[in-house]
């Protein structure tokens, strides 16, 4: 692997997790929050951004001090750093708002075993520069991001028929309560999945 | 029945408070290892022993950090334990059973980032377990875990014998899958009356 090449910061770089390698829709890394924290769009959001800040912040560290770490220990040192920002922005959600510390619960401190953070430091940061690997490691979390939204906004709407905690439908609509409960995540996740199969063989059959 | 009392706990983790299907706590060996029965039961049962060694020593770990005060370090010491535990049990399986070893392959080392285990030191804790009700939780957790993925092996194991149209043969049926289990856990839900 040429350094020459990886010193490129393309579009690539940055969209490779938006779309392409979706963290979630592509990889299937970091179910777990995923479907645990997604009964509502404002807690997808907030579990997003907190994700997108600790892969960002451990990528960044490791980036800086990969070729100083013993490569028998490499995975340990990774976890400990990670865990580090980890119970940073345990505190701040802590600080900024309880009720939303109080709703996502023990999925904060679990950020540290989403395979997302691990699997991109041990793939991408080790071996390429932190400003390359703070791009990625954005277009990661934004991914991340989005594909948690995608979960929230549809189990809200149809599970509490309110999107950002905002009523859309009035006090007549009658809600589709399994959508909010555990079988609504994997559900949900399914038909997503369904649905992004579907394009991707309709587009390789418009292809040939 | 009392809310804490043991008999209460174990039933809970085990069906209504499932950790994979209630919980979606170690949801990567969940759709990862459950392709065939015979290596989901020994990935249920290896990480279920990892429970075990880990919930016990998290115990006494947290004890220790009360009495120094330093709670903050809380994550960091239960994932340093985790990834101890997960050594141990690497170690013993691949000294007693190198065939399993081999088949279990990289999801034996991923035990340390399965979050149904650190989800279980840090829920312990939360709920102020005494060391009795720790025990219970982490055997109730990975008995919970072991049923979850034995039962969706097999049904996974019939499902690849009937024939499927292309779209769906991948994660989205998985998915399906673990919705409909998880629909049929739910009836579970208020077993053993009282809060």
């Amino acid at each position: 692997m040429s350094r020459r090449i990886d010193n490129h910061i393309t579009w690539d770089t940055f969209s490779q997790g938006l779309w392409r390698d979706n963290p979630v829709f592509v990889m299937l890394l970091g179910m777990c929050p995923v479907l645990a924290v997604t009964n509502s769009a404002t807690n997808a959001l907030a579990m997003g951004l907190a994700t997108t800040f600790v892969l960002l912040a451990s990528g960044g560290l490791i980036s800086l001090i990969a070729r100083f770490i013993p490569r028998q220990v490499r995975i340990a040192t990774y976890i400990i750093i990670i865990a580090t920002f980890v119970t940073m922005v345990d505190y701040v959600i802590q600080a900024i708002s309880l009720d939303l510390y109080n709703a996502l619960g023990a999925f904060i401190q679990l950020i540290v075993v989403n395979c997302i953070i691990l699997g991109r430091a041990e793939a991408y940061a080790s071996r390429h520069r932190p400003l390359n690997t703070l791009v990625n490691a954005l277009g990661m979390g934004l991914g991340f991001t989005f594909a948690l939204l995608c979960l929230g906004v549809v189990r809200e709407l149809l599970g509490a028929g309110s999107l950002f905690g905002y009523d859309l439908f009035g006090p007549r609509f009658q809600p589709w309560v399994v959508m909010v409960l555990p079988a609504g995540g994997f559900l949900v996740l399914g038909a997503w999945l369904l649905l992004f199969d579907w394009l991707k063989e309709r587009r390789d059959l418009t292809r040939c | 029945m009392h809310a804490d009392s043991l008999g209460f706990i174990f039933l809970n983790t085990v069906l209504a408070n499932n950790f994979v299907l209630a919980m979606f706590l170690g949801l990567c060996p969940f759709l990862g290892v459950s392709g065939k029965l015979n290596t989901a039961i020994p990935m249920g049962i290896a990480t279920s022993f990892v429970m075990l060694v880990s919930s016990i020593s998290a115990y006494a770990v947290n004890l220790a950090l009360v009495a120094l005060d330093i709670e903050f370090l809380r994550l960091i010491a239960y994932i340093a334990i985790i990834a101890s535990a997960v050594q141990l049990v690497e170690m013993t399986l691949k000294k007693y059973s190198p065939t399993l070893f081999r088949s279990l392959g990289i999801f034996l080392p991923l035990i340390t980032t399965n979050c149904a285990i650190l989800g279980l030191a840090l829920f312990q804790t939360f709920k102020d377990y005494d060391f009795a009700q720790s025990v219970t939780y982490a055997l109730g957790a990975g008995t919970g875990f072991t049923l979850a993925i034995a039962l969706m092996a097999g049904l996974r194991e019939k499902l690849s014998l009937s024939r499927l149209p292309s779209i769906t043969q991948g994660a989205a049926l998985s998915l399906m899958l673990g919705g409909l289990l998880s629909l049929s856990f739910m009836g579970f839900a208020g077993l053993g009356g009282g809060h």
